[in-house]
């Protein structure tokens, strides 16, 4: 077995034992990296000098027995987290070669778990994207291909790079961040595992806004007792950011393989969306059926208000990016064009600077804050965004968990993307409303669909019982056996 | 007694507001730890948060809560228990973030009043609408480079209460004691140093104009306006030109006008067409801010006595003027000195003596009260020696006047000086006779009905003991001499 094939759980493991050193571990991850992300494009920055040395000072503390559980493991660090000395970009024109002074919180908090950061993965600019289409550092391939099929696919987005990445075994582990479905999408089209928590269990300081009422940092990994021991390394309360929660982070590794007796799973009927696919809808189905057989007692849920997820996700996500954004201005920092007066060094710097879908929802979320709009788009929008919150509240008074798809379709070619960006923002459908609400949510792959590729089912929790997510998701994985791996991955193919 | 204006149609009153923005006293700014000092090498007081660097977020500071509700408070206005904080959308070089912080919708403080005294002694009570917290914005030096503008961000996030009044002033003399007494207030209570020439305390000026009876006309804002004289100014240049406006047949636009002292007059500083859309939103960083009543109530148990309730004590516990002791609350450590003298001494002798020898020379050594070379235990000792009977009125005028110069204490100089006073019968009745001898003259006039010679006769004996007489047994000795 490769090093790059470990899971987090066995590498740690390993490393304990000396079967193998933290050293040797981060370069076979830097020299996969090497090999393949001239294809993938994962990574727009490789640390891989820091890497090493973090990697040697994980060997010292091993031998030292001063070593807590991510000590020496690889991960890529989606590069919306700002990180001491390494430039951030949200994959971004306009930071320029922006380096940070400081370490967000979440990487500190994984920096102190012992984490070697291998890189900054590529992402959807400013994380608004499904696809990694939008970013300023170029596309990212999705590691997968469809049988017999050359056609470079979409990893989904935002996190497109860190799921690629992973799925790739180009690092054990990745960061993602979760606005309306960016860890679980991807997770969904690359076949790993992406878990969102609930808003507010990890500090959103110093990672780059999108929108803040949403905006949610998680881990993705190959399985989910990895992302429940990045999970417990990255959350936990943090008096800088004054939504998170101070709430105790609980042993989420533990509730792995937890008995699932008597637990009630969800069924939402409204997301039975028409025009599922037949094979989607059967996945879902073996979902259920793999829960009832670890004893849950499925029951139908509703969630009256999911059609009016994906509006108002579109209004008030664009509305606070729009107020997020404003400070990419050329003045402080980033990249600048001069202009003959303070407007035109705006105008100039902003549109130079920022891509057309950046672009597109600045407007958009300009418009829907303005005068005379305000009232019909974004206060409208609140007020169904509590009915959606009610509606989650309402269902999990009848079931733990929820299950549902993770998105509608498996990932789609670079240029088979919809022109109209309405259409394109439907693959955010079922992630959405989880996001709206604040809800925990976990996607897991089940199966291959019939041309090759991964589909995920995603489970949403109860407000901080992600414990219950990992608890399912973990009998989900179980039961589901999903053991394939993409054409594209270390030692695989370059 | 009402204040108008003459226009060629008639006669026109005035309406104004004022909205004043109050920079808070606290040891750091509103949402982030970076230091409010004033006066600090630009950009030296300037956190990640305050730069708007990528992925900072606010967090309250709770000491600019503690003094936004004492304010409220003082202003005896509603404290909203749940408020919450709003982003201003513009975008401005001084402006890191391209949004301010402010309480749009969801003030921390709710409707008060302010009582205000006018010249003739009449009093007015001018609504509070509200006072919310919100972040001050950087400045931009033009005087650095011929082409270029620097940016200096220690202001950037300093606490402002913005305090907006209802439309209840109807002159310039109210607007400016409505703003005195703002000032006085904030500066009691230790929540703003109100100090406009710092810039720590503004004021922007709604103005309109209207005829007796009518509702309100439009309104013009006067921006930033940093003196109570340049208030009353403002107002009254503005409602002029308002008048004429109106009487010319046009309408007033609302929109928002400067102030140019130099030239007299106001100006528009944006047309309707740059008029900014704020797109005022709950800023998603931040929860509602939540206090609890017991904490308003405890910073209620420790506010300090407010200028209206201390002059109110004063006039009962000192027995002293509605008029002395509305001078000497106008600046709390007038209050406290005049204070410390007091306590277990003559109330009004002791008023008398501060607001007139004792103002008199700190304005003539243009000393303020808290580095006045004679302190309170000083005056103090004078106005005891003054009870006592060591010196008399007179001589005490001379013992100030010799305190400022030397800090001496005043008995020292009583000592040194030879001024004590003259209560030994002998040496005065001993002057009396030798001055009763040499001007029979004067005496018989004085038998004869020319009674205001009885002053010659005290002055010339006080003249002898060189001031030191007591002058009560001056008058006794006299009297008893000259009328046999």
């Amino acid at each position: 077995m490769m090093l790059t094939d470990l899971t987090i759980a066995q590498a740690a493991e390993g490393l304990r034992k000396h079967d193998f050193t933290a050293v040797e571990l981060t370069n076979a991850h830097v020299e996969a990296i090497g090999a393949l992300n001239g294809r993938l494009n994962a990574y727009i920055t490789v640390t891989a000098d820091q890497a090493t040395e973090a990697a040697a000072q994980a060997d010292r503390n091993l031998a030292a027995g001063d070593a807590p559980t991510l000590t020496g493991i690889p991960l890529g660090i989606k590069d919306l987290f700002c990180t001491k000395g390494v430039r951030t970009t949200a994959a971004s024109r306009i930071l320029g070669d922006f380096t940070p002074p400081y370490e967000s919180t979440v990487t500190a908090n994984l920096l102190a778990n012992g984490a070697v950061f291998v890189g900054k993965t590529n992402l959807d600019e400013f994380a608004m994207g499904s696809t990694n289409l939008t970013s300023a550092f170029g596309a990212v391939e999705n590691p997968w291909r469809r049988n017999g099929d050359d056609t470079p696919l979409v990893p989904g987005g935002s996190s497109g790079g860190s799921a690629a990445a992973v799925a790739a075994h180009l690092a054990m582990g990745a960061t993602g961040t979760d606005t309306g479905g960016s860890i679980r999408q991807p997770a969904a089209y690359c076949g790993i595992v992406g878990l969102k928590p609930t808003y507010g269990r990890c500090s959103r300081w110093g990672t780059i806004a999108f929108a803040s009422s949403l905006d949610q940092a998680g881990p993705m990994t190959r399985t989910v007792e990895d992302a429940a021991i990045m999970l417990a390394a990255m959350a936990g309360h943090d008096a800088k950011d004054s939504t998170s929660a101070n709430i105790a982070v609980p042993d989420y590794r533990a509730a792995c393989g937890r008995s699932l007796k008597g637990l009630r799973v969800g069924v939402p009927a409204e997301y039975r969306a028409p025009g599922m696919s037949a094979e989607l809808q059967a996945v879902w189905d073996r979902g259920v059926a793999m829960l009832r057989e670890a004893g849950c007692e499925i029951v139908d849920v509703s969630l009256p208000h999911t059609k009016y997820g994906l509006a108002t996700y579109y209004i008030i996500a664009p509305a606070e990016a729009s107020s997020n954004l404003a400070r990419y201005d050329g003045v402080r920092f980033g990249d600048r064009r001069e202009g003959a007066s303070l407007d035109e060094l705006y105008e100039r710097t902003r549109h130079d600077g920022f891509g057309e879908e950046v672009r597109r929802r600045i407007l958009v979320g300009t418009y829907v804050l303005s005068a005379g709009y305000y009232d019909a788009y974004y206060l409208r929008a609140q007020k169904i965004r509590t009915l959606i919150q009610r509606d989650f509240t309402q269902a999990f008074e009848a079931a733990d968990v929820l299950l549902t798809p993770t998105a509608p379709t498996a990932a789609f070619g670079h240029n088979e993307k919809p022109e109209d960006p309405v259409q394109m923002y439907l693959n955010d459908v079922f992630t959405v409303p989880a996001s709206m609400a604040g809800q925990p949510a976990l996607s897991v792959p089940v199966s291959l669909d019939s041309t090759g590729l991964p589909l995920g089912l995603q489970l949403i929790g109860r407000h901080f019982d992600e414990e219950t997510l990992i608890a399912v998701g973990s009998a989900l994985e179980k039961a589901a056996d999903f053991t394939a791996r993409p054409t594209f991955r270390a030692g695989a193919a370059a | 007694m009402t204040y108008t204006l003459e226009g060629a149609t008639g006669t026109w009153e005035i309406v104004v507001g004022l909205e004043i923005h109050a920079q808070v006293i606290s040891q750091s700014k509103l949402f982030s730890g970076a230091s409010t000092l004033f006066g600090g090498e630009p950009n030296t007081q300037v956190s990640l948060i305050d730069a708007g660097f990528p992925g900072m977020l606010p967090v309250i500071n709770h000491e600019c809560v503690a003094q936004a509700i004492r304010t409220g408070l003082g202003l005896k206005a509603h404290i909203n228990l749940e408020s919450r904080f709003d982003r201003k959308n513009y975008f401005y070089a001084d402006l890191p973030q391209g949004y301010q912080i402010s309480q749009f919708t969801h003030p921390i403080v709710g409707s008060g009043v302010v009582e205000i005294e006018l010249s003739d002694g009449s009093t007015r009570q001018i609504g509070v609408t509200r006072l919310h917290l919100e972040q001050d914005a950087g400045k931009l030096l033009h005087d650095q480079d011929p082409k270029r503008s620097f940016v200096d961000l220690n202001r950037a996030g300093v606490a402002l209460m913005e305090i907006v009044s209802e439309p209840d002033i109807r002159s310039p003399e109210e607007a400016g004691a409505y703003l005195r007494k703002m000032r006085q207030i904030l500066r009691y209570l230790g929540t703003c140093d109100g100090n406009m020439d710092e810039g720590s305390m503004r004021a922007d000026v709604n103005v309109s104009v209207r005829k007796a009876g009518e509702p309100f006309r439009t309104r013009c804002e006067i921006k930033n306006v940093n003196s109570i004289r340049f208030v009353t100014q403002a107002i009254e240049i503005e409602a002029m030109r308002q008048i004429e406006v109106w009487e010319s047949g046009g309408t007033v636009d609302q929109e928002t006008r400067l102030f140019d002292p130099g030239r007299g007059e106001t100006r528009s500083l944006r047309s309707k067409e740059d008029a900014h859309d704020y797109r005022y939103f709950p800023d998603p960083d931040l929860l509602p801010l939540v206090v609890e009543q017991s904490w308003v109530d405890e910073l209620k148990a420790h506010l300090p006595e407010l200028p209206d309730d201390k002059r109110a004590r004063f006039q009962t516990e000192y027995g002293i003027t509605a008029y002395d002791s509305g001078v000497l609350v106008a600046e709390q450590a007038m209050a406290d000195f005049y204070e410390s003298v007091a306590k277990g001494r003559d109330g009004k002798m002791t008023a008398a003596w501060m607001t007139g020898d004792f103002f008199a020379a700190l304005n003539r050594t243009g000393k303020a009260i808290e580095e006045s070379p004679v302190g309170a235990d000083k005056l103090g000792g004078m106005l005891d020696l003054i009870t006592d009977g060591t010196i008399n009125g007179k001589i005490a005028k001379e013992v100030l006047e010799t305190m400022f110069e030397t800090g001496e204490a005043p008995l020292e100089i009583v000592e040194r000086k030879g001024l004590r006073q003259v209560t030994d019968t002998g040496a005065i009745e001993a002057a009396a006779d030798e001055i009763i001898a040499a001007n029979q003259d004067k005496v018989e006039q004085y038998l004869g009905g020319k009674d205001k010679l009885f002053g010659f006769f005290v002055g010339q004996v006080m003249k002898a003991t060189q001031g030191k007489a007591n002058p009560a047994i001056v008058n006794d000795i006299l009297k008893k001499k000259i009328h046999g």
